[in-house]
C-alpha cells in the first residue's frame, strides 16, 4: 500500500496573523492620513468654494467685512495672485537651483578627491536639515542687501526683457530675492537626488568612454547626462515641490501684495502658505474657511507636483541605454 | 647591479603641470582683482565673476593650444562644475558663520534657567530667557516621537517584511507625503482636531502635526535600512521553526538597530525647527508649561518667530540666539545619526 502524502499547508499562527494584522494597519496610516488631509480642508472649506466657485482661483481680492457682531455682509476670496506669485517664485528658485546643483553633484561624483567628496556630501545633507526660518531669517539680515543690488543688475542690463522690467524701482522684498532664499533651501535636495543618479551610471560605458580617449566632459556628456536627464528632471520637480510649500522662509523675505504681479523684480508678489500666516491671525470663523480651501488648493498643487516628480525619479533606472 | 624601472604614470599630473595651473589660479585671482580695482564694477560678485571669467578662459585656452578643442571645452566644464561647487558651499558657510557670530552675544547662563513670562522681546538681554523654548520644544519633539517611531517603522516593516497587496500604493503615498507643506499638516489638525474637538491651542496639536512631517522621513530612511539586512538573516529565522512575527522581533529589527536610530534621528532633525504648524497650533506661550494637553506650550521657532518680528535690536539678538541653540540641537542630531549610519557599514 503507497502512503498518501501528508498534505502540506501554511495557516499562519495567531501571533502572525496578529502581527500582520498590526503591521498592515500601520501601513495604512499613510493612506488614512493623506486621505484625511484632504477630506478635511475640502469640508471646511467647502462652504467658500462652492460661494466662489472659479473665482476663488481666478481673482486676485482677499476681503471680508463683517457687521459689529461678526456676521459676515461682504467676502471675496481669490487666490490668482497668491498662486501665480507662488509658482513664480518657486520657477525662479529652480532656474537658479538646477544649474548650481547638477554641476555640484557632478562635481562631488566625477572631480572632487575622496576626502572632499566625503566632507562636501555631510554638510549638504546637514544643510537640507536646517530649519526653514533660519534660511528666512538669514535671507532677510543678510542675503537681501546684496540680492537688491543683483536685482539692480540684472535690471539695468536685461530690462528689456518683459519680466525683468521694472516701472517702479522697488527692489526690497521682490519674489526675484524670495526665489534666492528657496534656491538656496533646494540646492541640497536636488543636488542629493543628482548624485544619486549619477553615481548609477553604468560604470562599463564610463570606462568604455575614457578608453575610448573620451575626455572628462565628454564622457560625462556620452555617458552621465542620457542616463540621468530624467532623475534630474524629477529631483527639480522635487525641489519645485518643496519651494511651492514653504511657508516661514517666503513670508519673512516676501512682501505680501494682493495683486497679480509677473515683475520678478518688483517688491510685491504673493505666495499661498504665506498668506495662511498672514490671515490667520486676526481671521474671523469664514475667513478661516476660506484659508482652509488655500490649503487644500495648495496641498493639491504640491501632491501633483511631488506625485510625478517621483514618478519620474523612478523611472530613470530603467531608461539607461 | 640591477636597475629598477619606475613605472609611468602618464596619467597623473607632474610638477610642470601643477606649476601650470597654480600660476594660472594666481595669476586669474591677481588679474581679476586689479580688474575690479581699475574699472566701474565694484563688489565680491564682480571679483567673483572676473575671477571665474578669466581663469576659465585661460586655462581653456591653454588646454586648446596644447591639446585641442576637445581638451578646451573639458577645461570649460571643469572650471563650471568647481564653480557649482564653491556656488552650494557659500551659503552654508554664510549662515553657519552667521549663527554664530549674531546668536553668541544673546547666550548666557541666564538664557537657559529663566523664561520670558516676566519678560518682552525688546527688553534688555539680562531679562528672561530660553527656557520655557527649550522645554517646549523637548516636549513637543518627544510626543511627535512616540507617535510617529511605531507608525513610520510599522509602515517600513509592511513594505519590506509583509509585502502585501497595498506595498505598491503605500510606498507611493509615503514619497507623495513627505512633500506635503508643513502649513498643510498644521491647517489639517486645525481643521480635524483642534476646531471639532479640543477648541483650545496645546502643544499636543503641535506634536501631531509634527507627527504627520516625521511619518514620511521615518518610513522611508526604515525601509532603505530594513532593505539591506540580507534575506539569508530572515530564513535562517524562519528555517529554525520562528514564526514570522519572532523572526521580525528577534532578528530583523536588532539586526537593524541602529539604521533604524539613525531615521529616527533624522526626522527628529527634521522637525525640530519646523515653524509653521507651530504658529498655527501652539499658541505660543511665554511661561514654562510642562503639560502638552493644557494651556498654550511654548517652542524655539515660535519663540524665534516672535522675537524676529519684534523687531528691535535686542529683539534680533534674541532670535540669533534662538536661532544658534536650535542648529546646534540639528548639528547634533546630524551628526550623532551620521556617526551611527558610519558605524554599521563599516561592521
Amino acid at each position: 500500500m503507497v502512503p498518501t502524502p501528508r498534505e502540506i499547508k501554511t495557516v499562519p499562527r495567531r501571533s502572525d496573523k496578529v502581527f500582520r494584522a498590526v503591521v498592515t494597519l500601520g501601513g495604512l496610516s499613510s493612506l488614512a492620513i493623506l486621505g484625511l488631509i484632504s477630506i478635511f480642508l475640502g469640508y471646511r472649506g467647502f462652504e467658500v468654494l462652492l460661494q466662489e466657485g472659479l473665482g476663488f482661483i481666478t481673482n486676485s481680492e482677499w476681503s471680508v467685512t463683517t457687521d459689529e457682531v461678526g456676521n459676515v455682509l461682504e467676502s471675496n476670496f481669490g487666490l490668482a495672485a497668491m498662486l501665480v506669485g507662488t509658482i513664480l517664485c518657486a520657477i525662479v528658485a529652480v532656474v537658479i537651483a538646477l544649474p548650481v546643483s547638477v554641476f555640484s553633484a557632478l562635481f562631488l561624483n566625477f572631480y572632487a578627491p575622496g576626502w572632499l567628496k566625503k566632507f562636501l556630501v555631510a554638510i549638504i545633507d546637514m544643510m537640507a536639515a536646517f530649519p526653514s526660518i533660519l534660511f528666512g531669517i538669514w535671507g532677510f539680515l543678510v542675503l537681501m542687501p546684496s540680492a537688491e543690488y543683483w536685482a539692480k543688475l540684472i535690471h539695468r542690463y536685461l530690462g528689456w526683457i518683459p519680466i525683468f522690467d521694472l516701472q517702479v524701482p522697488v527692489y526690497t522684498r521682490s519674489p526675484f530675492i524670495a526665489g534666492v532664499v528657496l534656491a538656496i533651501m533646494i540646492i541640497p535636495i536636488i543636488t542629493s537626488v543628482s548624485r544619486e543618479v549619477f553615481s548609477q551610471a553604468p560604470l562599463d560605458r564610463i570606462q568604455a568612454a575614457y578608453a575610448l580617449g573620451a575626455t572628462r566632459w565628454a564622457m560625462i556628456k556620452a555617458v552621465v547626462i542620457p542616463h540621468g536627464r530624467n532623475g534630474v528632471i524629477g529631483g527639480a520637480m522635487l525641489g519645485l515641490g518643496r519651494a511651492m510649500g514653504e511657508t516661514v522662509a517666503v513670508f519673512t523675505v516676501l512682501n505680501i501684495v494682493f495683486q497679480v504681479n509677473w515683475q520678478i523684480l518688483l517688491g510685491a508678489g504673493g505666495n499661498v502658505a504665506s498668506l495662511i500666516i498672514l490671515k490667520f491671525g486676526e481671521a474671523n470663523p469664514y475667513e478661516i474657511k476660506a484659508l482652509m480651501a488655500a490649503g487644500l488648493v495648495l496641498f493639491l498643487l504640491t501632491l501633483a507636483v511631488n506625485a510625478s516628480a517621483n514618478v519620474i525619479v523612478k523611472r530613470t533606472g530603467k531608461s539607461g541605454r | 647591479m640591477t636597475t629598477t624601472v619606475l613605472p609611468t604614470k602618464p596619467w597623473k599630473a607632474s610638477k610642470k603641470d601643477r606649476a601650470i595651473d597654480l600660476s594660472i589660479f594666481l595669476f586669474s585671482l591677481l588679474a581679476s582683482y586689479l580688474v575690479v580695482e581699475v574699472s566701474a564694477m565694484k563688489g565680491k560678485l564682480a571679483l567673483f565673476a572676473m575671477f571665474f571669467l578669466i581663469y576659465m578662459s585661460l586655462t581653456a585656452s591653454l588646454k586648446g593650444i596644447t591639446r585641442g578643442s576637445a581638451a578646451a571645452k573639458d577645461a570649460v566644464v571643469s572650471s563650471l562644475v568647481a564653480i557649482g561647487a564653491v556656488a552650494t558651499v557659500i551659503p552654508i558657510a554664510s549662515i553657519l558663520l552667521t549663527v554664530l557670530q549674531k546668536g553668541l552675544p544673546g547666550i548666557k547662563l541666564s538664557v537657559f534657567t529663566t523664561d520670558m513670562s516676566l519678560a518682552t522681546p525688546t527688553d534688555p538681554l539680562t531679562n528672561g530667557g530660553l527656557l520655557h523654548a527649550i522645554t517646549g520644544t523637548l516636549i513637543l519633539v518627544a510626543l511627535a516621537l512616540m507617535m510617529s517611531v511605531p507608525i513610520g517603522i510599522l509602515t517600513a516593516l509592511y513594505l519590506t517584511e509583509i509585502k502585501g497587496r497595498f506595498t505598491g500604493p503605500i510606498r507611493f503615498l509615503v514619497q507623495a507625503m513627505s512633500g506635503v507643506p508643513s502649513i498643510v499638516a498644521g491647517l489639517f489638525i486645525l481643521s480635524a482636531i483642534l476646531y471639532p474637538i479640543t477648541k483650545s491651542f496645546s502643544g499636543f496639536m503641535g506634536a501631531l502635526a509634527l507627527t504627520i512631517l516625521m511619518i514620511p522621513t521615518v518610513a522611508r530612511t526604515s525601509e532603505e535600512v530594513l532593505n539591506l539586512i540580507p534575506n539569508d538573516l530572515r530564513e535562517a529565522g524562519v528555517a529554525l521553526g520562528g514564526t514570522q512575527w519572532r523572526t521580525v522581533a528577534m532578528i530583523v529589527l536588532p539586526a537593524a538597530k541602529s539604521g533604524l536610530i539613525t531615521a529616527i534621528i533624522l526626522g527628529v532633525a527634521r522637525i525640530a525647527g519646523e515653524t509653521a504648524p507651530l504658529l498655527l497650533l501652539t499658541g505660543g506661550g511665554d511661561k514654562v508649561n510642562p503639560n502638552a494637553f493644557n494651556g498654550p506650550m511654548g517652542s524655539l521657532p515660535y519663540y524665534i518667530w516672535k522675537s524676529f518680528n519684534a523687531g528691535s535690536p535686542e529683539a534680533i539678538t534674541r532670535a540669533w540666539a534662538g536661532l544658534l541653540v536650535l542648529v546646534g540641537l540639528v548639528l547634533i542630531l546630524f551628526t550623532s545619526a551620521r556617526y551611527l549610519g558610519s558605524r554599521k557599514s563599516a561592521n
